[in-house]
């Protein structure tokens, strides 16, 4: 019975004298790791130098703002349900009068952490979120700790930036794709990045 | 022996240990680089401009980590042991000749720390001596599998010297001189021993990997696999003296190599620029920067060799002990002694015939 393809006819026979005298299989050997000796290396020094990771990497969360500089965020509390490690929490605070053109809705978050030890990183609050307001950045990653208060993330660290704002070109693994092919065939030299819905 | 000789002689054996013990750092670094870049990543880049802060950084590391003593361990042996691998491993390099002669104001200074005229006996006897600390070190633990590693390494090492020593006696026959020096300067030019010793050199090398304990033969060092050979309860600056001395005896032997059958100093053309060198700068100075040049040769291929270690280090696999000891009893030595017959009838029929027809 054949279980894979991949089996191979085990072979008794004699080494030949060549195959014997071992030194001729050394000086082979030495060939080929010379070879690598000179041939180029694959490290990328890290810190330095970083790989992208592609469109689907989940690094480190961002709070977004709408169009018009307004925090989405309307402390549902959904993605700290989700959240399977629950290292999200919130506060929860009434929008007063004036207060239009920070909080989108009537209910946001007044504070909002997330506890980055805690956090697997698998993304569900995202998934999770109603007002689309919560990412996982694909271009950074969390910093290392070196001090335990800078494991909470609070929202001074979480909330976009509008000056600088996160958008991403691709969505899924798919679209990532597509666009890879298309610019590979010339079709699109520099897509106009989607603003986040 | 007045003074100014008796200085200089031991500025000279200073500057050698010094040397070896240079060399022997930076083949660590060296290692580490040519294992990253024989598998294509880059090897320690971060201590220093690439990597070669490294060694100092791994003395330090060395150095703070916890001096453990086993409580059942003889502890006065158990220092002992690697004091004395060290010991004997930068001993031996005491009689290499780096190099011809220095001349300062008329002073003939050799470069070579003692100019002996047994050194190759010396240089077998000291080598052999390792086998103490590697002894004493498994000894002195009180671990039995310490002790079986021990014994495991001190049988390598001894099989391993036996076809080494025989493989060796085709080239004293050949030169008929024990003087290290002597059979450097018999090489003159490119008539190097390789040439009439092929098969000499490939079993004397093959030894020299065994008695180094370098890959195919590391039987008595890899830790991780065999669960510990002599140093198993070794760490901190007493492994690291260990580890050492294996550099130390890796640039010994590289250098012993390069000497036997590779004509030391000695390369093709060395006249010609010995004369040119002479005649355009004085006796002196030509003299002394032809030795220069004939020192860098030296060290050229002596580094090779330390490259060659670690070039074959990741490339073959190493033998099980069975077949370790196989190769040294039943291959090597039944080769070495047909070299030495055939290098010895060479030398009683052949020789005087050529001689005869030269003149
Ligand atoms: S990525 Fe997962 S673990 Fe991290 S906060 Fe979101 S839901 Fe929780
Ligand atoms: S981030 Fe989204 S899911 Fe979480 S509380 Fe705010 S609106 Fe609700």
């Amino acid at each position: 019975m054949q279980l894979t393809n991949r089996s191979k006819q085990v072979s008794n026979k004699e080494m030949t004298l060549m195959e014997r005298a071992y030194l001729p299989a050394i000086a082979t050997g030495l060939a080929i790791t010379i070879k690598h000796f000179f041939a180029k290396k694959v490290t990328i020094e890290y810190p330095e130098v970083k790989r992208y990771l592609g469109p689907v990497f989940r690094g480190r969360h961002i709070l977004k703002r709408d169009e018009d500089g307004r925090e989405r965020c309307t402390a549902c509390g959904l993605c700290a349900v989700a959240c399977p490690a629950e290292a999200i929490s919130m506060v929860a605070a009434e929008r007063e009068k004036g207060e239009e053109t920070l909080y989108r809705e009537e209910k946001y978050a007044a504070v909002y952490e997330v506890n980055m030890l805690r956090c697997i990183f698998c993304g569900l609050c995202e998934e999770a979120c109603p007002k689309q307001a919560v990412y996982l950045r694909h271009d950074e990653f969390i910093p290392v700790f070196t001090e335990r208060d800078q494991v909470i993330w609070g929202k001074d660290l979480l909330v976009e930036d509008m000056n600088n704002r996160y958008t991403r070109e691709a969505w899924t693994k798919e679209e990532a794709r597509a666009l890879d092919l298309k610019r590979a065939g010339g079709e699109v030299t520099n897509v106009v990045p989607r603003a986040i819905p | 022996m007045d003074l100014t000789e008796f200085l200089t002689k031991t500025a000279v054996i200073f500057a050698v240990f010094a040397l070896t013990l240079v060399i022997a750092m930076y083949s660590t670094w060296a290692e580490r680089k040519v294992a990253g870049f024989i598998q294509d990543r880059m090897g320690p880049n971060r201590a220093g401009w690439g990597g070669l802060l490294q060694p100092l950084a791994d003395a330090g590391k060395m150095f703070f980590k916890e001096d453990f003593i086993p409580a059942l361990a003889n502890k006065w042996l158990f220092i002992a042991g690697p004091s004395l691998a060290m010991l004997t491993a930068l001993l031996a390099s005491a009689v290499i000749p780096f190099g011809s002669t220095f001349r300062i104001n008329g002073h003939e200074i050799a470069l070579q720390g003692v100019e002996s005229n047994i050194g190759i006996l010396y240089v077998f006897g000291v080598v052999a001596l390792g086998v103490y600390g590697i002894m004493v070190g498994g000894w002195a633990s009180n671990n039995k599998f310490s002790l079986l590693g021990a014994i495991r390494a001190a049988s390598q090492n001894i099989s391993y010297e036996v076809a080494m020593g025989l493989s060796l006696i085709a080239i004293l026959m050949m030169s008929s001189s024990l003087s290290l020096g002597e059979i450097v300067s018999q090489q003159h030019g490119g008539n190097w021993n390789i040439f009439y010793q092929p098969l000499g050199f490939i079993i004397f090398i093959t030894c020299s990997f065994a008695e180094c304990n370098r890959v195919p033969f590391d039987l008595p060092e890899c830790e991780t696999e065999l669960v510990g050979g002599y140093h198993t309860e070794y760490g901190s600056m007493k492994l690291g003296f260990y580890l050492f001395a294996e550099y130390i005896n890796m640039f010994v032997s590289s250098a012993i190599i390069s000497v036997l059958y590779f004509g030391g100093y000695n390369y093709p053309g060395m006249d010609w620029v010995y004369s040119q060198l002479t005649s355009a700068l004085g006796t002196e100075t030509g003299h002394n920067i032809a030795t220069l040049i004939g020192t860098a040769v030296f060290f050229g291929k002596a580094l090779f060799f330390i490259f060659f270690y670690m070039w074959v280090r990741w490339t073959i696999p190493r033998f099980r002990y069975d077949q370790l000891m196989n190769l040294g009893w039943k291959k090597l030595i039944p080769l070495a002694i047909f070299n030495i017959i055939i290098t010895g009838a060479a030398v009683l029929f052949l020789k005087p015939v050529i001689t005869a027809w030269l003149n």
